[in-house]
């Protein structure tokens, strides 16, 4: 009885061990546990993020509590401060971009992925790639230098003249406002939008396409009916990156949106963004409240990022479960 | 092979020993306004005494005070002296105060772009606290226009333009705009950002010349080392004596002169709106923040020797870096408060 439950017991953890051992050789489990360590640190970091802003925010907090999203002051001086006008900049200022940037890079990814020569369309890639790396301050530089003027001296009176009955389109144009930042915005996220749809068009099965063209359908038809609701849910997802880089971009913003904090109906009017006022007020930030403001409009990107990237989803799942039939 | 670990890590050893007895490093951090001659200092001071290496930070003066309260930095540097609370502050965490050494004196000068304008322009006290109260919104505007008799002033509208990051430029002109006029003063006061009634903000000395340059009819206000070495026109400013003065070294140091009777044992003076016929109003002094307890001896005998060697040898060094010069007897008193650092 004895011996018998002390073999019975030495043997089961060894065998359990010994293919544990076993496995470890393979490196099945180690691979399992150091990937998957790897993917827990995505977690971990986004909590900690979170974790910090919200800790580092509290004087605000309890000082305006709701009243910081609904102020338009901000005022270092008699230290009382409202996240309003930013949030404004940072939302109209994606939206310009997005609006710009959404029909032009899908119509350059369906040219590039079914309509171009493969050759063609692979030394554009190259080009769409490099513009990708261009580092922000450079965008920035040339939206200063060269978008600034235009936008005074050309967009402004040719969008003003005839549109300017209407609130978005009124008021004087300093050249640095809503609209430039949006349109450097635009053009920093195209390749974006362009590089990501193309991968997604590319990705469509032949078959699709050939289904198509068996019934009767014209090359455009094949694409615009069959190809792209295929590619929708990819499609969709370069835009919310695009969206993504567009709401926390920082120093191109900054350089030509004005840094105002108001409100204005008009797109020529200057503004402040989020990131922009971070960047520029966080070093001289004396004041206790004043440093934790400037980390509480920390905190509201972050939020506004996260249910912006929330909404997306649920989009995709709406549109995808009513939409062409596609299913995932 | 363990025999030439252990060389290996015995060589190590000796190595940092060395390195640490030979090279004290010394850090501060701050503003960004004195960067270029605190790192022409320091350079000069590490080739006289290559014991001695200064790391400093040019982060920013809120930075700068923010870094040695807590004790992360040797040293600070501020553009604007540190007010009542921030002492108080230091006090509380440290229990032994932090001292005000002014190195050297800078000034902002009001640029603007007037494309009918070639003349440079005059600026009455009135006139600049007008402009950026949005009060004063056309160029022809008689507080303007009576300050320059025969220049052709247009009837557009001025778009201001002011700094956008916090900073010391800031600091020093709505420090000049809060003494010369009682509506800025109650409304926007000073500091090293504000909440701006009108304008434009542009990111730095070069984001403000950057929209001045490229928007007709605007004005903005630079550092004057800044428009001296780029070239950028700038109008000139009537001091408390009456008398219209453009900003160049020798106005400069006679605004500090100016102050200099009158220096509180503190070092904190604002020396804007100065007296004196030759005075530019809107000028300021730097200072190093030190503290008055220094534990460690060689940091402490290096910070002293340092602060004499800037007081001497190292005033020379600033009117080539367009730096105006401490005013003597500015100087006489540093070297008497210099004991105090213990």
């Amino acid at each position: 009885m004895v011996t018998t439950s002390t073999t019975y017991g030495s043997t089961g953890p060894a065998a359990r061990s010994r293919s544990f051992l076993s496995k470890l050789r393979d490196g099945d489990e180690i691979a399992r546990l150091v990937t998957f360590l790897f993917a827990m640190s995505v977690v971990l970091i986004t909590v900690l993020l979170v974790y910090q802003l919200w800790v580092n925010s509290a004087l605000p907090r309890h000082k305006f509590g709701l009243h910081f999203f609904a102020t338009e002051v901000w005022d270092p001086i008699a230290d009382e401060y409202g996240a309003l006008p930013f949030i404004y900049g940072t939302l109209v200022t994606s939206a310009v971009a997005l609006l710009l940037a959404v029909p032009l890079g899908i119509g350059a990814a369906i040219f590039l992925a079914e309509l171009a020569p493969p050759r063609i369309s692979d030394a554009l890639q190259f080009f769409i790639d490099l513009l990708a790396a261009v580092p922000s301050v450079i965008y920035g530089l040339l939206g200063a230098f060269i978008v600034v003027p235009l936008m005074r001296t050309v967009i402004y009176p040719a969008l003003n003249k005839p549109l300017g009955f209407m609130p978005i389109f009124k008021g004087p144009s300093y050249g640095v406002g809503f609209f430039t930042a949006g349109i450097v915005l635009a053009i920093m996220v195209i390749p974006y939008i362009i590089s990501v749809s193309r991968e997604v068009l590319l990705s469509v099965p032949r078959d699709q396409r050939e289904a198509a063209l068996a019934l009767g359908a014209t090359r455009w038809e094949s694409t615009w009916k069959v190809v792209v609701p295929f590619a929708k849910t990819g499609i969709m997802g370069s835009i919310f990156l695009a969206l993504a880089r567009a709401l926390g971009e920082t120093m191109a913003v900054t350089m030509v949106i004005g840094n105002t904090p108001k409100i204005a109906a008009s797109l020529f009017a200057p503004g402040y963004s989020i990131a922009a006022v971070i960047a520029n007020e966080f070093t001289e930030a004396t004041g206790d409240l004043y440093l934790q403001s400037l980390i509480a409009l920390g905190l509201v990107l972050f939020i506004l990022t996260f249910v912006i990237n929330g909404l997306a989803r649920l989009l995709i799942v709406v549109t995808t479960q009513k939409g062409s039939g596609v299913t995932r | 092979m363990k025999r030439l670990t252990g060389l290996l890590v015995a060589a190590l050893t000796l190595a940092a020993s060395v390195w640490a007895d030979n090279d004290l490093l010394i850090n501060g951090a701050g503003a960004t306004f004195p960067y270029p001659i605190y790192s022409k200092w320091f350079d000069e001071y590490h080739k006289k005494d290559a014991k001695i290496q200064f790391n400093y930070q040019s982060v920013g003066s809120g930075a700068g005070i923010k870094q040695v309260t807590d004790g992360t930095v040797d040293f600070g540097a501020t553009d604007g002296p540190m007010n009542d609370d921030q002492l108080k502050a230091y006090q509380d965490k440290h229990g032994f105060p932090i001292l005000h050494f002014p190195t050297v004196l800078g000034a902002v000068v009001p640029t603007y772009n007037v494309p009918s304008v070639s003349s440079a322009l005059n600026f009455t006290p009135e006139a600049l606290a007008g402009i950026y109260l949005g009060k004063i919104t056309k160029w022809n505007d008689p507080a303007i226009a009576a300050a320059n008799k025969g220049v052709n002033l247009p009837a557009t509208d001025i778009i201001v333009v002011h700094r956008s990051d916090g900073s010391g430029t800031t600091y020093c002109w709505t420090d000049y705009l809060s003494k010369i006029s009682e509506e800025w003063n109650g409304k926007v006061k000073k500091g090293t950002s504000v909440n701006w009634p009108v304008g434009l903000g542009g990111k730095g000395n070069e984001g403000v010349t950057g929209l001045v340059k490229q928007t007709p009819n605007s004005i903005g206000y630079v550092e004057l080392i800044y428009a001296a070495q780029n070239n950028i026109p700038y109008g000139a400013v009537k001091n408390a004596a009456g008398t219209f003065v453009k900003a160049d070294l020798k106005s400069v140091s006679e605004a500090a002169a100016g102050a200099a009777k009158s220096m509180p044992d503190d070092f904190r003076v604002s020396i804007t709106n100065a007296p004196g016929k030759g005075a530019y109003p809107i000028s300021t002094f730097t200072w190093l923040l030190i503290p008055e307890k220094i534990s460690d001896a060689g940091k402490r005998d290096s910070i002293k020797g340092f602060l004499k060697w800037m007081l001497a040898d190292g005033q020379s060094y600033t009117e080539q870096l367009s730096y105006a010069k401490l005013p003597k007897e500015v100087v006489e008193k540093e070297k008497k408060a210099i004991s105090g650092v213990q």
